[in-house]
C-alpha cells in the first residue's frame, strides 16, 4: 500500500500554495484592513451580570460627546429585525444581537455605540448608564435540568433545549448478555478555537441601489441568507464579499449577530460602519465558546475484549442562547461507535441552557469531545480486563474488508484500513521503545505515560443533523459549487463561492482544475465570488471542501474538457472516441497532424462561431453544483441517518512525562498516523493536522473558559485563557496512509479537523497511563497541573 | 473637546513619516490606520499573542504595547519592510512559502518578524532556540511545526549564500 | 480595547519627571517599557490623566559596579541587563531569573525598574531584588531616599512608592566570595506566563563546602515577593546536605501563606513552594560547589 495511490500530475505532489506569497509579505486582505470612506466604528456596552432585568438605559451623556453618532439599544433593534436562526425547534429561545429587557449572561451585548473612531466609541460606551436589577441565575447544567430550576428563558418553559433518547440496535439485550459492564463519567471543558483574528465586519448601505455591502471575517453556512432574513431584506439586497481573508476560524467565525447589528446600523445611519471585536468582547460575548459536556458512559463487553454496546448520555451546556450549537450533539451520531464494531448504542443528547456565554460551532462540531469519551471508554475496558490497549483496539476495529460498513445509527463508513494505519504508526514511533522509555522514566522515579487514540474524522459535511434534531427542518441539500472560465487568452479562472480561513482553497481549486485540464496550477487564478455572483455554497464547514469544492471543481473542469473535445471532434472531423487530450491540446489518436492546440481550441470557442459544433454554447465556461455524496435523505423514525459521507482516520501515539515535584506535564513524543484518502496538497493536509494536534493539546491541557460562582467569565484575556505556544507544542511526526474514498473524484476525504479529533483523547490517555500506577485518573479536560497535582496527592494517600 | 494631537516623526521601513496623533494611539494602530501599513496585525491588544510584532530600533517588540507618540525619531521595520527592495519575498519569507509555514496568514507577519530578528542575531539557531524566539507569538493554524521548518530552511539557505 | 485619553510628556531629565509627578500627584503615571502598564490602560483598568515618559532618560540607564553592589538604572531594559557582562558575572541570579521573564519581545522593551514598581507578586525581578536584599533608590522633587526591597512590596501592585516618587536605581548587592552559586526555578502553566510559584536561591560555600551565606525567596505564594531570611539563617554554617535542604524546604512551606485562584489552590502553591525551594537550594549548592575551592 503506497501512501498516495493514483497517477496524478499535480494531485498529491508537494507544491507551493497559491495563498502563501501574499501573506508572507503582509499583503493579506483581512476585514480590519478595509477602510471605507467616512467609516464609523462600533463599541459595545455589555452586561456585568449573569442575569438581570434592564430597568433603564440612558444614552444622553454618551451622545453628547463630539464624534459620537448613535447609541443603539435592544428595544430599537429587536423591533426592527427578526430573531436569529435557532438550530432546534425552540422558537421561544429568541436570539437577537442586543439584549432586550433582560440580560442572560455576563458579557451579553446591551448597547452598541457608533463613533468616529473605536477609541471614541469606547469613551462613549463608558458614559452609557444602565440600571440593572440582578436576578437569579443558573450556571450548573445538571441543576438546570431539574424541576424548579431558575429558567434562562421562562417562555421556553424549561432549560432543556433538546433531549431525546435514541436506541439503535439491541442495547438492553447486548448489555444483558455481556460478561462485563463498566460505567464512568468524563467531562469535556469549555474551550474553543480562539482564532488570533477576532470576528469583524464592515458594512455599507447604498440607498441608491438598495444594496447592503458586507465584508466580514466569516465561516458560516447560508450567511447572506440569514443576514437578509434577519434584516427583512430580499436576499438580493445583501452582497457579501467573500474575497476577505479570514484570520483563522476552525468553526467559530459565525458572526451572524455581529453582522445583523452592523448591517442594521449601516442602513439606519446611512454611513459605512465597522465593528472589529476587541479581545474582551470576543471572549465574553463573541458567541465562540465550544462544547461544554458531561458524558455518562456505560460499556458492555466480554472477557476477550469484544465490545458489544454503549450507552452514552451527553449533557451539553450551550449557554444562554443557541444558534447551531445544539446540533453539535447531532453530528457525532454519524460516528457514534468510532472505528469499532459495536453493534448497539443508546444515545441521549441533552442540550441545556445556562447563564453563560453562548456556544457556537468549534472544529469537529462536537466530534472531538465524543471521540474523547469513546477512547476513554476503550482505555477503561483495557484496564478493567488487564488487556493491552493496542490489542483491544485491534480486536474491535472494523476490518478493511468490511467496508462500506453500516453503523447502528444509520451511517455507512465509506472506506478505511484502521489496522494498517495503527501498525504504521506503531512502527514509525518504535512503540516498544516508547514503552521502554516510559518504563525507564518510571523506574527513575518519574511519572510517565503512553497515550493512544484511534479516532474518526467524518468529512464532506452535510447538515443531516438538522432534520434529525428538528423535524420541522427538512434541509437535505448541502451542495457546493465551482465555476470555471477559460478566457479569450486561454487563461483559466476558477470561481469559488465562499471565503477562506487558511485552508488553502485557492490551491485546492487550482490543483484540481490543473489536474483535469492538464494545465499548470500556477497559471490558474482562483477568485472568490461575492454572494450575488456566487453559485450555491454551504461554506467550508464539516471538513468538506477537499471533497465538495474539489468535487465541484473537478465536475466543472470535466465539462470544459468535454466542450473542448466537442470542438476538436467537429473541426478535425474525428469522432471523440478517437481523440486524445494532452496538456490541453487534442489530437487524433495515431495521427498527430490532426491536432488542435489549446490556443486554437480557445480561439474557436470564443471567436469563431462558424466553427463551433451545433448546439454548443459559445465561450468556454462551465459550472458544476454538487450535492454531498450519500446525502439527501431524511432520518428514519428511530433516528437513523446517513451523516457525512467520508471517514478519515487518525491513530495518535504520545509519550507524556509528569514532573512529580510540580505536577507539570511535558509531551516527550508525538506521532500521528493519518489516513484521509488521497491528499490534494500534502503540505496543506499536514499543516492542518499539526495545527489540529496543537489545538487538541490546548483543549487537553491548557484551555478553559472558566466561570466564577457569580457567572463572570474568569478567563477572558489571553493571560488566563492559555493557548499553547511553540514551547508547549512538541515536534510532531505524521505518518501518512491512503485508503481512497470510493465516493470522491480522486479518492480524497476531509482533513480540516485532522489531529484535533484525536489529540485530546490521546493526551488524556497518556496522562491517565502516567497516573495509573498510583491508582489515580482524571476524567475531565483540561488536565491542568492543579488537576494532576490533586490526583497525585490522592494517589499518594491511598 | 477634540483630542489633543501630538506631532511625531517615525521612520518606517526606511521612510520618514510625520503625523499628528492622539497620545493614546498605539504604534500598531498608527502603522495600520495612519500609515495604512496593514501587514502588522492586531490580535489581543494586551501583549500576549505577538501578532503585532515589529522591529523597533533593531529589536522585535509588541507594537500594541507602546504609543506612537513615544516613538518620535525612532525607526520601525514592519513585515512590509522585510521583503527585498523589489518587493519579492526575502529568503525567510520565501522559506515560509516553501515549508508552508502558515495557513490563514494572520500571525504570519509577527512570526516572520520574530524569526527575522532571531536569524539576525543567531544565523544558525537550534530548534530549541527557534521555538524560544517564536515562543511569544501564538499561532492557531500550524501547530508551529512548519514554522520551525521554515526558519530552519531559511537558516540553511542563508548559510548557503542565498540573499 | 483603547486607552482612555491622557496628556503625554516625554521628559528629558529625571528632575522634570519628578516635577510633573509632584504637580499632578496620583493623576500622573510614569511609563518606561510599558509592558504591564499599557495592557492595563488598554483595558482601562489604569487611566492616568498624565503619562510621563522616562524611556529616554540616560540617567536611568546605567549598569555599573559601585562598591559591593551592581547598580542598575530603573529604565535599563531587561534585554540589556540580560547581556551586560558585569551583570552576568556579578549578578548571575538576575541572569537566570530573566530567562523566565516574558518573551524576547517583552524583554526588549520592558525595564528592570518597571517590573519592580509594577509589583506583581509572582514577577521574577522583584523576587531577585528581595532575595538579594537590594536597595531601591527613589527620587522626588525633594531629593533621593532609599528603601530596602524587602520593605518595598506590600501587596499586588501596592508598594512603598509615593505617587510623586520615581524609582531611580536599584542597588543589587554582589556577593564577593569565590564559591557563590545560584538557581531560579518556577512553575507556570506555560513558559513566559507569570509564575504559579517561583523560587530562587543564592548560596556561598567556604573551601570546605560549608555554607557561609544563603538567601532564598518565593514568588507567587504571598501577596509580595517573599524573601525568607529565616531560611538563610537556618543554612549558614552548615553543609547543605539533602536532609538539611529538605528541612529548609519544609520550613519554607510553613512560612508562606498563599492564596488560591483560577490556576492553583493555596495548598498546591504551598506544595510547589516546598518543592521548588528544595530544587533551587540543591541547584545553587551544586552550582557553588562546582566553582571549586581556591
Amino acid at each position: 500500500m503506497s501512501a498516495q495511490p493514483g497517477n496524478y500530475r499535480y494531485i498529491g505532489t508537494r507544491r507551493r500554495t497559491k495563498e502563501d506569497p501574499r501573506f508572507v509579505t503582509g499583503r493579506g486582505h483581512y476585514v480590519a484592513d478595509i477602510a471605507l470612506p467616512g467609516m464609523k466604528h462600533v463599541a459595545l456596552v455589555t452586561s456585568p451580570h449573569a442575569s438581570a432585568r434592564i430597568k433603564a438605559i440612558r444614552t444622553d451623556k454618551a451622545l453628547a460627546l463630539p464624534g459620537v453618532h448613535y447609541a443603539l439599544t435592544g428595544e430599537e433593534l429587536c423591533a426592527n429585525v427578526d430573531p436569529l436562526y435557532v438550530g432546534v425547534d425552540a422558537p421561544k429561545v429568541a436570539r437577537y444581537p442586543l439584549a432586550r429587557g433582560v440580560v442572560r449572561y455576563a458579557g451579553e451585548w446591551v448597547v452598541a455605540v457608533v463613533a468616529d473612531s473605536r477609541a471614541l466609541a469606547e469613551d462613549a460606551a463608558e458614559r452609557i448608564e444602565i440600571d440593572y436589577e440582578p436576578t437569579d441565575y443558573i450556571l450548573d447544567p445538571e441543576k438546570a435540568i431539574l424541576p424548579g430550576a431558575v429558567l434562562v428563558h421562562p417562555d421556553h418553559g424549561s432549560n432543556v433545549l433538546y433531549r431525546r433518547t435514541f436506541t439503535w440496535g439491541p442495547v438492553e439485550a447486548d448489555f444483558a448478555k455481556a460478561q462485563h459492564k463498566l460505567a464512568f463519567r468524563a467531562r469535556w471543558g469549555r474551550s474553543a478555537t480562539v482564532p488570533i483574528e477576532t470576528f469583524g465586519i464592515a458594512a455599507q448601505w447604498d440607498p441608491g441601489t438598495g444594496l447592503l455591502d458586507v465584508w466580514a471575517s466569516i465561516q458560516m453556512p447560508k450567511y447572506p441568507d440569514q443576514l437578509a432574513r434577519a434584516l427583512r431584506l430580499p436576499g438580493n439586497a445583501v452582497r457579501v464579499h467573500f474575497d476577505v481573508d479570514v484570520g483563522g476560524s476552525y468553526g467559530v467565525k459565525r458572526g451572524i449577530k455581529h453582522t445583523v447589528l452592523v448591517g442594521y446600523l449601516a442602513k439606519k445611519l446611512g454611513m459605512p460602519v465597522r465593528f472589529i471585536e476587541d479581545r474582551l468582547e470576543n471572549m465574553r460575548g463573541g458567541d465562540m465558546h465550544g462544547p461544554d459536556r458531561i458524558f455518562d458512559m456505560q460499556v458492555a463487553f466480554d472477557t476477550d475484549g469484544t465490545i458489544h454496546s454503549l450507552k452514552i448520555r451527553a449533557l451539553d451546556d450551550v449557554g444562554a442562547y443557541a444558534g447551531r450549537s445544539p446540533l453539535q450533539l447531532g453530528k457525532p451520531v454519524g460516528a457514534i461507535v468510532g472505528p469499532y464494531r459495536i453493534t448497539s448504542v443508546e444515545y441521549e443528547p441533552i442540550s441545556v441552557l445556562t447563564n453563560k456565554t453562548a456556544q457556537e460551532a468549534v472544529r469537529g462540531f462536537g466530534q472531538s469531545p465524543t471521540n474523547y469519551a469513546l477512547e476513554t471508554a476503550i482505555d477503561r475496558v483495557a484496564r478493567h480486563l488487564g488487556m493491552d490497549r493496542v490489542e483491544l483496539r485491534r480486536k474491535n476495529f472494523i476490518t478493511r474488508d468490511q467496508f462500506p460498513y453500516l453503523i447502528p445509527s444509520g451511517s455507512t463508513y465509506d472506506s478505511g484500513d484502521y489496522h494498517t494505519v495503527l501498525d504504521k504508526a506503531l512502527r514509525a514511533a518504535d512503540f516498544p521503545a516508547l514503552v521502554a522509555e516510559r518504563d525507564a522514566a518510571r523506574k527513575a522515579g518519574r511519572l510517565a505515560g503512553v497515550g493512544i487514540a484511534t479516532c474518526l474524522e467524518p468529512s464532506g459535511g452535510n447538515s443531516a443533523f438538522e432534520p434529525l434534531f428538528n423535524p420541522k427542518n427538512e434541509t437535505t441539500t448541502w451542495m457546493d459549487s465551482c465555476l470555471v472560465r477559460v478566457d479569450i487568452s486561454g487563461a483559466v479562472t476558477g470561481v469559488m463561492n465562499t471565503s477562506t480561513s487558511g485552508q488553502g482553497h485557492e490551491t485546492l481549486v487550482a490543483t484540481v482544475l490543473g489536474e483535469i485540464l492538464e494545465r499548470d496550477p500556477d497559471t490558474i487564478r482562483v477568485v472568490h465570488a461575492d454572494s450575488l455572483n456566487a453559485l450555491p455554497s454551504n461554506s467550508p464547514v464539516g471538513s468538506r471542501m477537499a471533497i465538495m469544492l474539489g468535487g465541484a471543481a473537478a465536475g466543472a473542469a470535466k465539462k470544459v474538457k468535454a466542450a473542448l473535445m466537442a470542438i476538436a471532434a467537429h473541426n478535425l472531423g474525428v469522432a471523440q472516441e478517437s481523440l486524445e487530450y494532452r496538456d490541453g491540446s487534442i489530437s487524433a489518436k495515431g495521427d498527430a497532424k490532426k491536432s488542435l492546440s489549446w490556443d486554437q481550441l480557445v480561439e474557436i470557442a470564443h471567436r469563431k462561431f462558424h466553427k463551433l459544433p451545433p448546439g454548443l454554447e459559445p465561450g468556454l465556461q462551465a459550472k458544476f453544483v454538487w450535492e454531498v455524496p450519500t446525502g439527501g435523505g431524511l432520518p428514519t423514525a428511530d433516528g437513523r441517518i446517513q451523516m457525512y459521507p467520508c471517514y478519515s482516520f487518525e491513530a495518535h501515539l504520545v509519550l507524556v512525562e509528569i514532573d512529580p515535584a510540580t505536577a507539570q506535564p511535558k509531551i516527550r513524543r508525538y506521532l500521528c498516523g493519518h489516513d484521509c484518502g488521497t491528499m490534494i496538497n500534502p503540505d496543506i493536509v499536514h499543516g492542518m493536522t499539526y495545527g489540529g494536534i496543537a489545538h487538541g493539546i490546548g483543549a487537553a491541557l491548557y484551555e478553559k473558559f472558566a466561570f466564577s460562582d457569580n457567572g463572570q467569565l474568569a478567563s477572558q484575556t489571553f493571560m488566563d485563557y492559555l493557548m499553547p505556544s511553540a514551547l508547549e507544542v512538541p515536534g510532531i511526526d505524521i505518518v501518512d496512509h491512503c485508503t481512497p474514498s470510493p465516493l470522491t473524484e480522486f479518492g480524497q476525504k476531509g482533513s480540516g479537523e485532522a489531529g484535533y479529533l484525536g489529540a485530546p483523547a490521546a493526551i488524556a490517555s497518556a496522562i491517565n497511563d502516567a497516573l495509573a500506577p498510583l491508582g489515580a485518573s482524571i476524567d475531565e479536560l483540561p488536565m491542568t497541573p492543579l488537576a494532576i497535582w490533586t490526583q497525585l496527592q490522592g494517589g499518594k494517600t491511598q | 473637546m477634540s483630542e489633543k494631537l501630538y506631532p511625531v516623526s517615525i521612520t518606517v521601513n526606511g521612510k520618514a513619516h510625520a503625523a499628528e496623533v492622539p497620545s493614546r494611539l498605539t504604534l500598531v494602530d498608527f502603522l495600520r490606520d495612519t500609515l495604512r501599513l496593514t501587514g502588522t496585525h492586531v490580535g489581543c491588544e494586551h501583549g500576549i499573542c505577538g501578532a503585532c510584532s515589529v522591529i523597533l530600533d533593531g529589536a522585535p517588540v509588541r507594537s500594541c504595547l507602546m504609543f506612537a507618540v513615544q516613538l518620535d525619531g525612532c525607526s520601525v521595520t514592519t513585515i512590509e519592510g522585510l521583503a527585498r527592495p523589489d518587493g519579492t519575498p526575502s529568503v525567510l519569507q520565501d522559506a515560509f512559502c516553501e515549508a508552508h509555514g502558515l495557513q490563514c496568514g494572520y500571525c504570519t507577519p509577527g512570526m516572520i518578524v520574530a524569526s527575522h530578528a532571531l536569524l539576525e542575531s543567531n544565523p544558525q539557531p537550534s530548534e530549541a532556540e527557534i521555538r524560544d524566539a517564536i515562543g511569544g507569538n501564538l499561532c492557531r493554524c500550524t501547530g508551529y511545526q512548519q514554522i520551525v521548518d521554515a526558519v530552519q530552511l531559511a537558516a540553511g539557505n542563508l548559510a548557503k549564500g542565498a540573499k | 480595547m483603547k486607552a482612555a485619553p491622557f496628556e503625554y510628556t516625554r521628559v528629558s531629565t529625571l528632575a522634570e519627571a519628578c516635577e510633573l509627578l509632584s504637580e499632578h500627584g496620583g493623576d500622573a503615571k510614569l511609563i518606561a517599557g510599558g509592558q504591564s502598564l499599557v495592557p492595563m490602560m488598554a483595558m482601562r483598568l489604569a487611566r492616568p490623566a498624565w503619562l510621563v515618559d522616562i524611556n529616554r532618560l540616560e540617567e536611568l540607564k546605567h549598569v555599573e559596579l559601585r562598591g559591593d553592589a551592581l547598580v542598575v538604572g530603573a529604565a535599563v531594559r531587561q534585554c540589556v541587563i540580560e547581556r551586560n557582562a558585569d551583570a552576568v558575572r556579578s549578578l548571575p541570579l538576575m541572569n537566570r531569573a530573566l530567562k523566565w521573564v516574558g518573551h524576547v519581545q517583552t524583554r526588549n522593551r520592558g525595564t528592570v525598574g518597571g517590573s519592580v514598581v509594577h509589583a506583581d507578586p509572582s514577577a521574577e525581578i522583584p523576587l531577585v531584588a528581595c532575595v538579594l536584599d537590594a536597595t531601591l533608590v527613589l527620587q522626588d522633587t525633594s531629593g533621593r531616599s532609599e528603601v530596602a526591597a524587602r520593605e518595598f512590596f506590600f501587596a499586588p501592585m501596592v508598594t512603598a512608592i509615593a505617587p510623586e516618587q520615581c524609582l531611580a536605581e536599584i542597588r543589587f548587592p554582589v556577593w564577593d566570595a569565590p564559591r557563590v552559586g545560584c538557581s531560579f526555578e518556577e512553575v507556570s502553566i506555560r513558559h513566559g506566563d507569570f509564575a504559579l510559584v517561583s523560587a530562587c536561591a543564592q548560596v556561598a560555600l567556604d573551601a570546605d563546602g560549608k555554607c557561609v551565606r544563603a538567601a532564598l525567596g518565593i514568588g507567587g505564594a504571598s501577596p509580595f515577593p517573599h524573601a525568607l531570611p529565616e531560611i538563610g539563617a537556618m543554612l549558614e554554617g552548615k553543609v547543605l546536605d539533602d536532609m538539611l535542604i529538605e528541612d529548609a524546604a519544609v520550613a519554607v512551606a510553613g512560612l508562606i501563606d498563599p492564596d488560591g485562584d483560577l490556576h492553583a489552590t493555596a495548598e498546591y502553591r504551598r506544595f510547589l513552594a516546598r518543592m521548588l525551594a528544595m530544587r533551587v537550594l540543591k541547584a545553587a549548592a551544586e552550582d557553588a560547589a562546582g566553582k571549586g575551592a581556591k
